[in-house]
């Protein structure tokens, strides 16, 4: 545990102290400030027009602002993802401290769930950003936050599935951005899956369609926490991390 | 404290380490010799577990490296060829992160990273960026991370390499500084490294293991038995007078011009093996009257070292490997 932690902090350290961190905040603020702004004026708009015209229509902030917006950044996070899972281990490799932690009394275990779980805390630090345009909407409105809670849960949980298998795909390679090309390609192919239901509704179509990783957060953007997609992410995080304990291991016989 | 039983590691197209075996004793020091590629690296990071070997047993302190690596990386401070250093991080900062690695106890993390730091003589840059220090700095950054837990076992892969003179003299001194209180194996292919620092040779050449010894022995099978000779004959004699005479002294085997000038006539003397004929060299030239300007044993390049050592036994197979170095 000690371990874990020795090691999660100094990765922590090296995304806050090199540009990495503060570029993905940036980024990651402009985006989702953009969609907060975006979507809640649309929505402001649909209301006085509905006033206008004298109609009674139900209007929700959580469905018609806070649901559509946590899928917009589960998808802003498809991108961002590749850019911090990639350094895990493909840096290690190149300047050669993988030495060093094989060599150190620590299971690979612990390396591995060390440097995923520093690459999830970096990935929170984003959603706090997020979480700063969130609470414009509870100053100005008066949401349910119960929707909002578990889409937070849901978000940080498709980061965590997707940081495990970039972290995997970052020990195949030396090369930061080959690690980072092949874990957005991954990403991407995980988003895609879900377009196969345009395609009727065979065997092949749904399991394609539960492999899909944004399927699963349209419960959890509802308030909904469906053991299904809770499985779905949970066993993506454990495949990710036995994958990447796997090929650490590898490494020994290959190096 | 170190066994090698018949280690070999062979990789996807060659044989890095072929069946090799040696012991050292606790507080030891030793210098692993050989060329690039003998194999040296190979058989360190075997025994820094990290990686296991195709046939063989390593054991550290007693435990097994590949059964019981757990119990051997806690005993082992290693230093790779590249120091294995995070640019990113300050010289203070690294070693308190390398201090918690090692499992060394919470409540003397803080007492441990001062005292290597001043002991490698890098407290002074200990808040600067690693990536901001010069190559000599490094590598004393990474030898404090070696020692930092204070392990019973140090393995320093070419820990002189790409240092300026006077860094590896520091070097030098501070390795020898740590002798004693730690078993070292130290690689390297310079053979007056060897000479300076370490008590034990291991040489290995081509992953085969050619010699193990002392120093001392080493030396007294005809290392370093060249001598340099410079000859001011004040113009009685020339330069093949002198060889002649130089050829004549009991025990030289072959007398080789260096310098032919007007005024300086420089010669290289070897002997035959076992002997020491610079008594005879020096009272040779006096004898004929002319001055004797200089007179210093050369110390022979690794290959000579090499080709003394196969030339004069046996096929690598035939050396006693088991032997423990004494």
């Amino acid at each position: 545990m000690r371990n874990i932690w020795t090691i999660c902090r100094r990765e922590l350290y090296s995304y806050f102290v090199s540009p990495v961190a503060w570029v993905l905040l940036t980024i990651f603020a402009f985006l989702s400030g953009l969609f907060t702004y975006i979507i809640s004026a649309s929505f402001a708009q649909a209301s006085i027009e509905s006033q206008m015209r004298g109609q009674s229509f139900p209007m929700n902030v959580n469905e018609q602002v806070i649901a559509p917006l946590f899928s917009n950044i589960a998808v802003v996070g498809l991108f961002l993802i590749p850019l911090i899972s990639m350094r895990l281990f493909a840096e290690e490799k190149r300047q050669g401290t993988i030495e060093l932690l094989i060599t150190s009394p620590v299971h690979d275990l612990e390396i591995v769930i060390g440097k995923w779980l520093s690459a999830v805390l970096m990935y929170g630090s984003l959603l706090v950003v997020l979480l700063i345009d969130y609470s414009f909407l509870f100053i100005y409105g008066n949401p349910d936050w119960k929707p909002v809670a578990t889409g937070f849960l849901g978000i940080l949980l498709q980061g965590a599935c997707l940081l495990a298998l970039g972290t995997f795909i970052s020990t195949l390679t030396k090369n930061q951005i080959v690690a980072g090309a092949v874990g957005f390609a991954a990403a991407l192919v995980l988003w895609i899956l879900n377009w196969t239901t345009s395609f009727g509704n065979s065997i092949t179509v749904r399991v394609l369609n539960y492999l899909s990783i944004v399927s699963h957060m349209d419960s959890f953007s509802r308030g909904v926490i469906d053991s299904k997609d809770l499985i779905y992410y949970l066993s993506m995080i454990f495949l990710g991390l036995f994958l990447t304990a796997r090929s650490l291991e590898s490494l020994r016989w290959r190096a | 404290m170190i066994q090698v039983e018949n280690l070999s590691k062979k990789y996807a197209r060659h044989v890095a380490v072929d069946n090799i075996s040696f012991s050292v004793e606790k507080g030891d020091i030793v210098g692993f010799l050989g060329p690039n590629g003998a194999g040296k690296t190979t058989t360190m990071r075997v025994l820094t577990c990290f990686m296991p070997p195709t046939a063989g047993k390593a054991t550290v302190a007693g435990f097994d490296v590949f059964e019981q690596s757990f119990e051997v990386k806690k005993r082992i401070g290693y230093l790779p060829e590249t120091p294995p250093l995070y640019p990113e991080m300050s010289v203070q900062d690294y070693l308190t992160f390398i201090a918690r690695l090692k499992n060394v106890p919470g409540d003397e993390i803080k007492s441990r990273t001062n005292q290597v730091m001043e002991r490698c003589s890098v407290a002074d840059v200990k808040s600067r960026l690693i990536s901001k220090l010069s190559r000599g700095y490094r590598q004393r950054v990474g030898l404090a991370q070696a020692i930092i837990h204070n392990p019973d076992v140090l393995i320093l892969d070419e820990p002189t390499s790409g240092l300026d003179p006077k860094q590896i003299t520091e070097t030098r001194d501070l390795i020898k500084g740590l002798s004693g209180e730690h078993t070292i194996i130290l690689s390297t292919h310079i053979l007056p490294e060897v000479e300076a620092v370490c008590r034990k040779v291991i040489i290995i050449n081509r992953g085969h293991l050619v010699a193990t010894d002392s120093v001392e022995h080493l030396k007294h099978r005809g290392i370093g038995n060249a001598v340099q000779v410079q000859v001011d004959t004040a113009g009685n004699g020339d330069a093949s007078t002198v060889r002649q005479k130089l050829e004549q002294v009991p025990g030289v085997s072959k007398v080789v011009e260096k310098v032919v000038a007007e005024d300086r006539l420089i010669f290289e003397v070897e002997s035959l093996p076992d002997r020491n004929p610079r008594p005879d060299v020096a009272r040779a030239i006096v004898h004929a009257g002319w001055n004797l300007l200089e007179l210093k044993s050369t110390t022979l390049s690794l290959e000579e070292v090499y080709l003394q050592l196969t030339g004069e036994a046996i096929e690598p197979a035939a050396v006693p490997v088991n032997g423990s170095i004494q």
